[in-house]
């Protein structure tokens, strides 16, 4: 009756590989590495990029224990620090030529030296979280209302322009807060300019009020609108936080949202906070101006010449100078938006921008005076200009609905799409909370959750193999399976550990003795009841499940209330809690009863079992069932 | 190895009352200090600044606090942390400074008084976040007491779900009022640890249910006192083992978990060593109480026993 049939055995087997596969990159412990990953969004790293990075170890006559490309970074270990110093000089001088716009970012990363096989097969270790490797983690509020504020405003200067485009009269526009108010003389023309906001403005409703001999038009935005309009704020302040931690040179960082309005960024590795958070908080603006076509500029553009006076010499993003006027026509605050499209005619890849009322008026004259003339978009960050793009000006541009056409493929349509929405913040952000903490803290954090769980776990094992002797080295067995099996589920998940987790895995493996003890204790009570051997294992097995359930499901309920409402250290904590329940059901009972089953299964006439002293109150004396 | 040998049933029950009242003496003096005396909230919960500063000798509490107050910070707490090396510096949330001005102007200033001082920690929580914090902790609380009473009276029934729920909420409560009353600091990992605690004491109390219901089906001649008290014996041996094993856990993590699993480990033994009480005393009692019977759980499983012999929660066939 105890025995298992063949596939039962197979899923152990299959668990058990499985589980020491995945578990096995921890042990390996970290290499130092340096690990190359884009800075801009228009550079990509790929293979040829990877040649490169060979090449320049190669030449600076370092040996590397490893480079591969690694999804969208290539990772360079080496077996020391030092020799990871020089590699990162090298790789740098030959990626990054000039400092001041680098396209790469290289940095110091630790990486696990686990062999390529194991990588291969997408075995990593444990995720460690910020408490426990160092490094600083934000937490920002992005102020919706001032992005909802923010695109009234531009909307309501739309709606003057349309307005007066259509020869519209009206008697004033004004925004209050979020909605915009137009004030008209008759109703007739109220109903005009309602046509013309049911036409051009889909994103504003209206409600028609009348305020005494006035008629009134307010207009406030669709809530479907509302919470594009947010989302969009908040994935191109997303957006603008990457580019500019790109600078930092952060090997991983992790720039996520949370909930509706908020932005988790943590850097690993990164102490210097102060620093990070100007970095974080600094804004960049986008100018547009007219390209120098004087024959002077374009001797300076080859190099010949000086660069005349009034201008100014930038490069474009493929490095070819560009002479552009020092006299600004627009900058960023005017742009509303720029999106990724095709043209109509051509089909050809183009960028969309959409200007605000009064960008409109400027651009529509600068362009009519200005046909078959160069323009060039710059964005400005830390004081150093670029290039995105200097169109040719076909003809005068009106309605604030720019397209850059021409040379583009679809990737640097989006990419420019891209960089000129990312220039700036879309919203105001605000850090409400903020953590740092030093890497000999982290380190220590580690040291000291291992020993909690090692400790707890060989004075645990060692009671369970004294108390219930053969049953207890199984029972130990499987608490050693079970934290086997966690340990590789958190790595393949690649779940963040963090301090708390490494307490609830303590925690979890105390939690999941309870399983055996009960298994234990009820074969225990079926041997006094003077049960054969094999029934009493085989129905203190099959009592003890329906009890273990019940009280596994309910801790589990707990769990899943940490993990839905907890945030930081207590989902941290939830996450391996939870996880652990689970493997310990599995590994508490049928993983155990697997182990019982190869031991004792195959004995037809079982006399005694090694569970530790039975003791009958009938006799009086205690007898050893051995 | 046998720890217990016990003759006969011990009659739990005939001291029910008792039992009760101590918990119900023990609640209230929880619930007292709760209130007198409140909780000690960490900065993630109130808002506001904490640094971990280190020295290369023992650190001069009075002599940082004097120095953090001469910055012009008001309600500054300094105290050891871990070690004598290590301090912890609290900061309430100051109006027109930043968190960042504020950790980099006390870091200044203690560098100022001794140079050896260098930063471990500092972690900034805003006004907005503590509240939401205290938020979701309830409504984890909530959905935790729903969710367990809903598995209970469906696993088992209504009367099980209650005594079960009470029980395990008066040791929460008691957990907090230890805190309260030695003025521990509550933080996020101390509630994580809270809520675990009702977890698995619920899931100590299901032990004996579960075999409260088996005796039900088993035993048809004895009264209900009889098997409460029967069933509690039989499971005794387990619940101190298992008790004891996890305890040993916890130990481990209090001994070498550090100053930040401190309270953490701390919570937790308080609320295993409760839960032991609450389950094996309180749950029963009041599962008695509310006059559970033999009806209740046998008349639905009698009828699946036949349909289904694999039940798990088939009764007996000795």
């Amino acid at each position: 009756m105890n025995r298992y049939p063949v596939w039962k055995y197979a899923i152990i087997v299959f668990a058990l590989v499985v589980g020491v596969l995945y578990a096995l990159p921890n042990f390996f412990g970290e290499s130092p590495a340096v690990q190359v990953s884009a800075g801009k969004t228009a550079v990509k790293v790929d293979a040829d990029t990877l040649t490169q990075v060979e090449a320049a170890l190669k030449s600076a006559g370092i040996q590397a224990d490893q480079v591969v490309l690694d999804g969208a970074s290539i990772k360079a270990r080496f077996n020391d620090t030092d020799t990871q110093l020089k590699a990162k000089d090298a790789i740098q001088k030959a990626l990054v030529p000039d400092v001041s716009n680098p396209s790469y970012v290289v940095a110091l990363n630790l990486v696990s030296r686990s062999p390529t096989w194991l990588t291969a097969m997408h075995a990593a270790p444990m995720y460690l979280g910020l408490d426990l490797r160092g490094g600083v983690h934000f937490m920002l509020q992005v102020d919706m209302q001032a992005a909802l504020t923010k695109r009234a405003e531009s909307l309501s200067g739309d709606v003057r322009t349309s307005l007066r485009e259509k020869n519209i009269r009206h008697s004033g526009i004004s925004r209050e807060g979020q909605t915009i108010e137009v004030k008209f003389h008759d109703a007739a023309t109220r109903a005009q300019a309602q046509a013309v906001f049911q036409d051009q403005f889909s994103d504003l409703q209206t409600v028609e009020t009348a305020d005494g001999a006035e008629f009134k038009l307010t207009a406030s935005i669709k809530p479907d609108a509302a919470r594009r309009i947010q989302e969009q704020a908040l994935k191109q302040n997303i957006t603008t936080l990457h580019n500019r931690i790109n600078e930092l040179g952060v090997a991983e960082p992790v720039i996520q949202q949370q909930g509706l309005d908020r932005i988790v960024v943590q850097l690993p590795g990164v102490q210097d906070t102060a620093k990070a958070k100007d970095i974080l908080g600094r804004t960049a603006t986008l100018e547009v101006r007219m390209v120098d076509e004087s024959a002077e500029a374009r001797s300076a553009e080859t190099g010949a010449g000086m660069v005349p006076f009034g201008s100014e010499r930038y490069l474009e993003r493929s490095g070819q100078p560009v002479i552009v006027k020092k006299q600004v026509i627009l900058t960023g605050e005017n742009l509303t938006d720029a999106q990724p499209g095709f043209d109509g005619q051509t089909q050809e890849p183009t960028v969309n921008l959409n200007l605000d009322a009064k960008g409109t008026r400027i651009f529509r004259d600068v362009t009519r005076e200005n046909v078959g003339k160069r323009m060039a978009i710059l964005l400005f960050e830390k004081g150093k200009g670029e290039v995105v793009t200097a169109p040719v000006i076909r003809t005068e541009i009106g309605g604030g609905r720019v397209q850059i056409s021409g040379r583009m493929t679809t990737v640097e349509a989006n990419d420019t799409a891209l960089l000129l929405r990312a220039g700036s913040l879309a919203a105001p952000m605000e850090i409400i909370e903020e953590t740092t903490i030093g890497p000999s803290l982290g380190a220590e954090n580690i040291a000291k959750g291992f020993h909690s769980v090692t400790w707890g776990f060989v004075t645990v094992a060692i009671f369970m193999c004294i108390y219930y002797m053969l049953f207890g080295v199984f029972s130990s067995i499987a608490l050693a399976f079970n934290l086997l099996l966690l340990v590789a589920i958190l790595s393949m998940l690649q779940a963040t550990l963090t301090l708390p987790g490494m307490a609830a895995m303590a925690l979890v493996l105390g939690m999941a003795i309870d399983s055996n003890v009960l298994i234990n204790e009820r074969i225990r009570e079926e041997l006094r009841n003077g049960a054969s051997p094999q029934a009493a294992i085989h129905t203190g097995y099959d009592r003890a499940w329906a009890t273990i359930f019940d009280s596994n499901i309910t801790t589990l309920i707990a769990g899943l209330a940490l993990l839905a409402f907890g945030s930081g250290p207590v989902r941290g904590f939830a996450v391996v809690h939870c996880l652990g329940i689970m493997t310990s059901m599995f590994s508490g009972v049928f993983f155990s009863r697997g182990v019982v089953n190869f031991w004792y299964g195959r004995k037809n006439r079982l006399k005694t079992v090694s569970i530790g002293t039975i003791w009958r109150p009938d006799s009086g004396a205690a007898t050893k069932a051995e | 190895m046998e720890f217990f040998r016990i003759r006969r049933d011990i009659p739990f029950m005939r001291h029910a009352l008792v039992f009760n009242v101590v918990s119900l003496i023990t609640f209230l003096t929880a619930v007292f200090f709760l209130f007198s005396r409140g909780l000690h909230l960490s900065v993630e919960f109130t808002g506001g600044t904490l640094l971990e500063v280190t020295y290369a000798q023992p650190a001069d509490v009075g002599l940082v606090r004097d120095t953090v107050a001469k910055l012009g910070f008001a309600d500054v707490q300094v105290q050891n942390f871990g070690t004598a090396r290590d301090v912890l510096i609290r900061l309430p949330v100051q109006k027109n400074v930043s968190s960042a001005q504020q950790s980099n102007q006390v870091m200044a200033a203690l560098k100022v008084v001794d140079a050896s001082a260098s930063m471990r920690r500092t972690e900034f929580v805003g006004p907005q976040v503590g509240d939401e914090l205290a938020a979701d902790g309830l409504k984890a609380l909530a959905f935790v007491v729903v969710g367990i009473m809903i598995y209970l009276a469906v696993r088992f029934e209504w009367k099980f779900a209650v005594a079960a729920i009470i029980a395990n909420l008066h040791d929460v409560i008691i957990i907090l009022g230890f805190f309260a009353f030695f003025q521990w600091e509550f933080s996020l990992p101390v509630l994580a640890a809270v809520l675990a605690v009702l977890g698995y004491s619920v899931n100590e109390s299901v032990v004996i249910f579960d075999r409260i219901r088996e005796n039900f089906r088993r035993y048809r001649k004895m009264t209900t006192v009889e098997i409460i008290n029967n069933a509690i014996t039989s499971t005794i041996s387990r619940t101190i083992i298992t008790h004891g094993s996890t305890q040993m856990m916890v130990l481990s993590m209090l001994l070498f978990g550090g100053a930040t699993l401190h309270y953490f480990a701390l919570a937790l033994t308080i609320g295993i060593l409760f839960g032991i009480y609450s389950s094996v005393f309180v749950a029963a009692a009041i599962a008695m109480w509310l006059g559970i019977q033999r009806e209740d759980l046998v008349k639905g499983a009698v009828v699946k026993k036949e349909a289904d012999p694999n039940d798990p929660n088939a009764g007996a066939t000795v």
